[in-house]
């Protein structure tokens, strides 16, 4: 099965070797094109004017912040269920840039609000539970930070992320239920039941380059992080050579 | 092109875009050249990644 | 109920409430809570008594999450969670004993302390008994939620800060509907009942996620 063929750390660095130019290409493309298109194809909006090419960038952020937490969540389950090795790098790597596509998402909602609201920030229900959105991945990379010991690391921040995974339907309702209670029917709706196609397709080419870019990222950071692991049982290793007698550390090969 | 009066706004979402998508990019790639030359230097002192015959992890 | 259960809830108890024990620090800190946000909003009894469910909400929010860190740490610092690790009997159970102890220890006091307190923030009786009821509800679900930062930080020496900043956003659902339900029984722009029964759902699917996830976090932080 080629998904446990590329448990293998080694094989899986060639492969990252061999697709990731092929995607940053690919990638930049994308961007050229989705950036050409929000800026000189797609018409501005009859009521907000210009400020409609924030969504550009605005909506595949918000978009990648949530993949990137389903993506966590799908490398948990395999951390803990099918204890695939790559799975906890997987997660590991997709916390930061997670973290940056949801902030990407709350400053360009905040830079759109002010125009469109008058604030830069409004209790929103979307921008809250984006909000919190936030404060779990900072949560999340913080408590990989804490534990020197990758494979505990790991498991500890699976569990996390999966209840997490399990907790924000439940967030997004609450935070949706408390919204209207406070201020009824003020905000603007932005998925209006009809999207014009000049405004979508920009939207779409955005949103593909914008998933390009967070694959290359991911891509790299996990062969960062096999990289890290590389180094932490090396020196274990170098450190328990050096004294052979002080109990020996159990190493285990955790690259 | 003609932004209109909320201009600064608009280039200011993808600036702030641009500029986390850069230091993300920066960063992951300070950390790969960290993480190689100390890879490097623990190989220059002869510390062998594992003994020969013995598969990954 | 086993014996076991009863002699594992007894001696938790007992050890939260005697020396060393910090049960009754929560109350404290509690009130001081409460006393001090009077001094940033200004003394006014109306915008006190308009929010004060959420002040009684917040203040048992945090009381709670300050004594959640010693839930598994001083077990783990004697060598008794090996012990519960290793005898055998489902550590979901052991948790939720532990959880329930503890809330009886921490929690309990929190709720017989709010209709006192609900008097320094001008709050009416039927708000006092609202917001009473609700924390009786949903502090069980903040303890059991809770269990699952303790569980996640007990390795660690530090883990008090982290834990709450752990457990705090998966506690924004309770606090909102807390805060609803109390506001409800007030001003109703909602029946009481409507959010106080998503209440009582989130402390019941609490009590679920939380101790299968804490015993998940537990044996994974000591084998």
């Amino acid at each position: 099965m080629a998904f446990w063929d590329y448990a293998n750390p080694t094989r899986f660095l060639k492969l990252v070797q061999v697709v990731l130019p092929w995607l940053t290409g690919l990638c930049v493309l994308a961007f050229g094109a989705g950036l050409y298109m929000s800026f000189f194809v797609a018409p501005e909006d009859y009521q907000q004017g210009q400020t409609v090419r924030i969504m550009y960038i605005h909506v595949p952020a918000a978009w990648l912040s949530m993949m990137c937490y389903s993506i966590m969540a799908v490398s948990s389950l395999g951390t803990l269920v099918w204890k695939h090795p790559l799975a906890d790098v997987s997660a590991k790597a997709a916390a930061p840039i997670g973290a940056a596509f949801t902030f990407m998402a709350l400053v360009t909602g905040s830079l759109w609000g002010k125009p469109m609201w008058g604030t830069y920030w409004v209790w929103d229900a979307r921008l809250t539970s984006v909000l919190v959105l936030l404060i779990m991945y900072l949560g999340l990379m913080t408590l990989w930070r804490t534990m020197d010991d990758p494979i505990k690391a790991g498991k500890a921040a699976a569990v996390l992320t999966l209840v997490g995974a399990l907790n924000l339907p439940v967030i997004k309702f609450s935070v949706d239920w408390w919204n209207t209670l406070h201020q009824p029917a003020s905000v603007m709706r932005m998925d209006g039941p009809t999207i014009h196609l000049d405004i979508l397709w920009p939207l779409l080419v955005m949103a593909v380059a914008f998933t390009l870019l967070f694959f290359v990222l991911h891509l790299m950071a996990m062969r960062n992080e096999i990289l890290r692991r590389r180094v932490r049982t090396l020196r274990l290793r170098a450190a328990s050579a050096a004294h052979p007698r002080s109990a020996v550390a159990t190493a285990q090969p955790a690259e | 092109m003609d932004l209109g009066s909320h201009a600064g706004f608009i280039l200011a979402s993808y600036g702030l875009c641009l500029l986390t998508v850069l230091v993300l990019i920066a960063w992951i790639r300070i950390d790969k050249a960290n993480l190689e030359r100390a890879l490097k230097e623990l190989a220059e002192q002869g510390v062998s990644r594992r003994r020969p015959e013995e598969g990954g992890r | 109920m086993s014996p076991w259960a009863i002699a594992l809830f007894q001696r938790d108890l007992r050890l939260s409430v005697r020396v060393g024990g910090s049960a009754l620090v929560g109350v404290l800190f509690f009130l001081a809570v409460v006393t001090v946000i009077p001094f940033g909003v200004g003394p006014d009894l109306n915008l006190l008594s308009r929010i004060g469910p959420a002040i009684l909400w917040i203040g048992a929010l945090l009381a709670t999450l300050l004594g959640l860190d010693r839930l598994f740490q001083a077990d783990r610092d004697d060598g008794t969670l090996d012990l519960m690790l290793m005898a055998g009997r489902p550590l979901e159970l052991v948790v939720l004993i532990k959880c329930l102890a503890h809330w009886v220890a921490t929690g309990l006091p929190l709720v017989a302390a709010a209709p006192l307190l609900a008097v320094f923030l001008n709050i009416d009786p039927l708000a006092m008994g609202a917001v009473t009821l609700t924390l009786l509800v949903g502090t069980p679900a903040l303890t059991l939620i809770g269990a699952i930062g303790a569980a996640l930080t007990v390795s660690l020496r530090r883990g008090g800060l982290l834990l709450a900043v752990l457990v705090v956003p998966l506690a924004i659902p309770v606090l909102i509907f807390g805060v609803s339900s109390a506001d409800a029984a007030i001003h109703d722009p909602v029946p009481f009942l409507t959010p106080f029964l998503i209440l009582c759902a989130l402390s019941l699917i609490a009590a679920v996620i939380g101790p299968i996830a804490s015993a998940a976090a537990l044996r994974f932080a000591t084998d």
